[in-house]
């Protein structure tokens, strides 16, 4: 089912491919939080040596579960993320993972499935065409990556909310955690999925989704940063724990909520 | 009302040292500031490398903070909090007890360039270190105001859609990150001047510690 990929129909690789190695930690960055030379100051300002790695990064990542309720709080359901016109679609839009485009999974949409699973009255799997024959909505919206760009797109597929309401998942759950073919997840809050702008997306720019921006389906949630937005997804879990993410689990927090 | 007093009135029973120039919250708020100011920049360079805005600036790792993106990204959202509630501790207190307004006003354009070509010329008396000179004057309300605008556009970068108002406010999301960029540079440029002037008159860096 997943092969990889010589070339994209339609997609210029040279232009898609973004450094996206410079996310990923370098052996000597494993202990990411030790030994910048600024800090020397800093431990003789404190008199304690708290950039000390482990210590530190205890602290820094209890912060970061500190920042992820504030930012629960500050989360509104009824706040939408701006939208744009189509003139202002960022062409071409980037592709951006930690692997090159040529390596993004290739899916064959014929036998792909969609899993259900978890605390969901309905588990039978979904194929492409059953998700293409359900209502569409489309939205212009920005993508913004933890590095720090942005780019605007164009999305179309189904609201999320109406989807897990028809397959009569357990709303009041705290997570849905989605798969994805290339060994990629995600864990994102109930009240983001119930978002009305958060997609399960199955086009851009109302041509079927690329192979580059995820296809089969990729879930569009502008109300969170990109990497918070999983793409070529095989399964989808509703559940009360948190199956934590890719990124997440090497640091980046977990909320990251625009 | 009690603010007032505390802060005015010297700290211990007026000794032979003369008056306190510099009141204990000043001094503790100032030091506070001083280490979320590190942490947000040495974090904040960074984060910038992950996606530079310009070509010619990058940021060598020794001198930034968090090793890579996401070590850098714990330490600015950490050192966020207590750059804030130390800055508006010092905000309110410096409006509430009267202290900008007697230190930092008036500012008068022709003092600052007298003030400025006697700096030059090293002329600049430093005998009263409880009288702020212009270009001095200048310089703190600016700071001051350069620190408002980096927590500002700082917060239109990080939540664009649920202060989406506050972004557009800011030019929007892409301009909103240069803005917090050269209110960045502002702030080094300022630190430049600051610490290199009170290593040269270290009576200051003294008065700055111990109040006199």
């Amino acid at each position: 089912m997943i092969k990889p990929r010589k070339k994209l129909p339609g997609v210029d690789a040279k232009l898609l491919i973004k450094d996206a190695a410079k996310l990923l930690p370098e052996p000597s960055r494993r202990l990411f939080l030790r030994g910048a030379a600024s800090l020397g100051a800093l431990s003789m300002l404190t008199g304690c040596d708290i950039i000390d790695g482990p210590s530190s990064e205890k602290v820094l990542r209890v912060i970061s579960r500190f920042n992820d309720r504030v930012q629960a709080l500050l989360f509104s359901e009824t706040t939408l993320a701006p939208e744009y016109p189509e003139s202002a679609i960022t062409r071409p839009f980037p592709f951006n993972a930690y692997y090159a485009v040529d390596e993004a999974p290739d899916i064959d949409g014929t036998t792909w499935q969609l899993e259900i699973g978890g605390l969901v009255d309905n588990k039978k799997p979904w194929t492409l065409p059953e998700l293409n024959k359900l209502p569409e909505v489309s939205q212009i919206t920005r993508h913004v990556c933890v590095e720090g760009w942005s780019a605007i797109g164009s999305w179309q597929g189904v609201r999320l909310s109406d989807f897990l309401k028809m397959i009569g998942a357990d709303l009041t759950a705290k997570y849905v955690w989605f798969q994805c073919a290339e060994g990629y997840s995600n864990t994102i809050d109930m009240p983001t999925a119930l978002h009305p702008q958060t997609q399960l997306t199955l086009k851009f720019d109302n041509k079927t989704l690329p192979t580059a921006y995820g296809f089969p389906i990729k879930i569009r949630i502008p109300t969170k940063l990109g990497f918070k937005n999983p793409k070529y997804v095989t399964a989808m879990y509703v559940q009360n724990n948190d199956a934590g993410g890719y990124w997440e689990n090497q640091g980046y927090n977990w909320f990251s909520g625009l | 009302m009690t603010i007032q007093a505390a802060s005015d009135s010297p700290v211990a029973p007026a000794a032979a040292a003369g008056p306190v120039i510099h009141p204990r919250w000043v001094r503790i708020t100032h030091w506070i500031n001083a280490l979320a100011i590190f942490m947000m920049i040495g974090s904040g360079w960074q984060i910038y490398d992950a996606s530079p805005l310009f070509r010619f600036i990058y940021f060598p790792r020794q001198i930034a903070l968090g090793e890579w993106l996401a070590g850098a990204l714990l330490w600015h959202f950490a050192a966020m909090w207590l750059l804030v509630i130390n800055g508006i501790i010092y905000v309110t207190l410096g409006l509430v007890t009267g202290r900008f307004r007697r230190k930092l006003l008036p500012i008068r354009p022709h003092e600052v360039v007298s003030d400025f070509l006697a700096a030059l010329r090293g002329k600049l008396s430093h005998d009263d270190l409880s009288v702020y000179n212009a270009v001095q004057r200048l310089l703190y309300l600016g700071v001051i105001l350069a620190g408002v605008v980096i927590v500002l556009s700082g917060l239109s970068i990080w939540k664009p859609v649920q202060l989406k108002y506050l972004t557009v406010l800011f030019g929007g999301y892409d301009a909103a990150r240069y803005v917090h960029f050269f209110a960045m540079s502002s702030i080094v440029a300022f630190l430049a001047i600051h610490i290199v002037l009170a290593l040269v008159v270290p009576k200051s860096l003294r008065a700055m510690i111990f109040g006199r």
